[in-house]
């Protein structure tokens, strides 16, 4: 087993050696004349206006904090599942009950809105 | 078959490193991973190839042109002839950008991708860590690649890149939560987390049948989670140009293209395996071998995901989140609750 997870240690490594290789060899290939116009940033033919990194949408915040709750309930859902055959009645009602708290947090998001795009 | 002729290397490969070269057993297993390690990388290469060949040629078929016909047989050298002009193009890192996370966001998301791929089996005993909670494993790693695609959408400094990023990770994040519910009810089923578990419970039924409408939210969310059209408004030509890679050029571009079509034939395979059966031959034809039925099933997806791209239009972000969360979510709960219920009645009747 723990062979087994000294092996992802090893294609973690792969994962950064490859690109890592195929960047060097391009570098034997590719032109380097960087010039000031070249690097600048892009945009449709004009120069670029104002800062980037500006303060941002609020939806997409929304979005995350309920993504946040539900991914945890899918850490717990999961062991639940491997069980499931074996824990019975006891575990499937155990498990609607916390299914029903997270929807009635589910309905109270949708209601109050957080769901919606502005 | 097919397993006495992968497992006949690999046991030849290790008996080869303990015996010729003196090496322990763990060290022997850690350089046959390094090894297949690097056939697993160069798979996805063969796919890439394959893949844009075909993608460019499905286009062009669903839009009644004739696509790429010059070079080769159909066109089918002109991907190698572009893998050249990619090497030769230069590497253009923006004077604003945030050069370090520049650099390494590309690297970071094929990481993710080869990481995922380490618990993917493609036949029986092929695979590189065979872990006893797989599909958990695969699900954790898949959902960081959303960290890499925000680090090139940041560091670009560039508006587009920005928006791209920020919409690619509110997408995939929505589009996670149905994809992970959608293989609950096949675990259930099961009762493990393994790969190679869930398809030997296959045998005699693929779980496409009682699990239709988990396959389809499944599908779903993974064309959402990989960025493909009709939900590709995270590159959404028309108006974000290129999304989080509009800055990239040249070889990181081709990283990020590798990683994403990596991802792609990884999802397929996981769908694959989780609702068609893996490498189970079906009717019985079991004279074909079942990593060719596995590359088949593998290779229907991707023709699935490829003919959904091509055939919708690209629809609005309020309409992908509010199908995402407001449809999806729910459809994809109550296949988990019927799930339930139906393995408990079915086992009060067996007994």
């Amino acid at each position: 087993m723990l062979t087994n997870y000294a092996g992802l240690g090893i294609i973690l490594i792969w994962g950064m050696v490859f690109p890592t290789l195929l960047l060097l060899l391009a570098k034997l290939f590719y032109p380097k004349n960087p010039t000031p116009v070249k690097l600048q940033t892009y945009e449709c033919g004009l120069e670029t206006q104002g800062e980037t990194w500006v303060q941002f949408k609020i939806s997409y915040f929304m979005y995350a904090l309920i993504f946040v709750a539900f991914d945890v309930e899918t850490i717990f859902l999961y062991p639940w599942a491997v069980k499931f055959q074996s824990l019975g009645l006891f575990g499937i009602v155990e498990m609607f009950i916390f299914i029903a708290i997270l929807l009635i947090g589910f309905w109270y998001a949708w209601k109050e809105g957080a769901l919606e795009w502005m | 078959m097919e397993k006495s002729f992968f497992n006949t290397i690999a046991d030849a490969l290790r008996n080869w490193l303990m015996n010729g070269l003196g090496f322990s057993d763990t060290a022997a297993q850690l350089t046959a991973t390094a090894i297949w390690t690097l056939v697993v990388i160069l798979f996805i290469l063969m796919n890439l190839i394959v893949l844009v060949w075909l993608e460019r040629k499905f286009s062009a078929f669903f839009q009644q042109r004739r696509g790429p016909n010059r070079l080769g047989p159909a066109g089918f050298l002109q991907f190698p002839v572009d893998i050249v002009k990619v090497l030769g193009k230069e590497d253009i890192i923006p004077a604003n950008a945030d050069k370090t996370v520049f650099k390494i966001a590309s690297t970071c998301l094929f990481i993710t991708t080869i990481l995922a791929w380490a618990v993917i089996p493609l036949g029986d005993g092929v695979i590189l860590a065979d872990l006893n909670i797989g599909l958990f494993y695969f699900l954790a790693i898949g959902s960081t690649a959303t960290v890499s695609l925000m680090m090139g959408g940041f560091s670009s400094n560039n508006k587009y890149s920005l928006i791209g990023g920020m919409r690619t990770v509110a997408q995939m994040i929505s589009y996670e939560i149905p994809m992970i519910f959608s293989l609950l009810g096949v675990v259930m089923m099961v009762g493990s987390l393994r790969l190679s578990d869930v398809v030997a419970a296959q045998q005699n039924m693929w779980f496409i049948v009682p699990q239709a409408i988990a396959f389809l939210v499944y599908f779903v969310a993974t064309v959402a989670e990989t960025n493909r059209g009709p939900f590709d408004l995270a590159e959404g030509e028309q108006e974000l140009v290129a999304g989080y890679f509009t800055e990239y050029s040249g070889i990181r571009y081709a990283i990020w293209m590798i990683a994403e079509y990596g991802n792609l034939v990884a999802v397929s395979t996981i769908a694959s395996i989780m609702f068609l059966g893996g490498w189970n031959a079906p009717f019985g034809l079991t004279f074909i071998p079942g990593f060719v039925w596995l590359l088949l099933k593998i290779y229907f997806m991707i023709f699935l995901f490829m003919w959904v791209k091509w055939t919708y239009p690209r629809i609005r972000i309020d309409h992908l989140m509010h199908f995402g969360w407001k449809f999806l979510i729910p459809v994809s709960l109550a296949n988990i609750l019927v799930t339930g219920i139906g393995i408990y009645v079915y086992r009060l009747i067996i007994g």
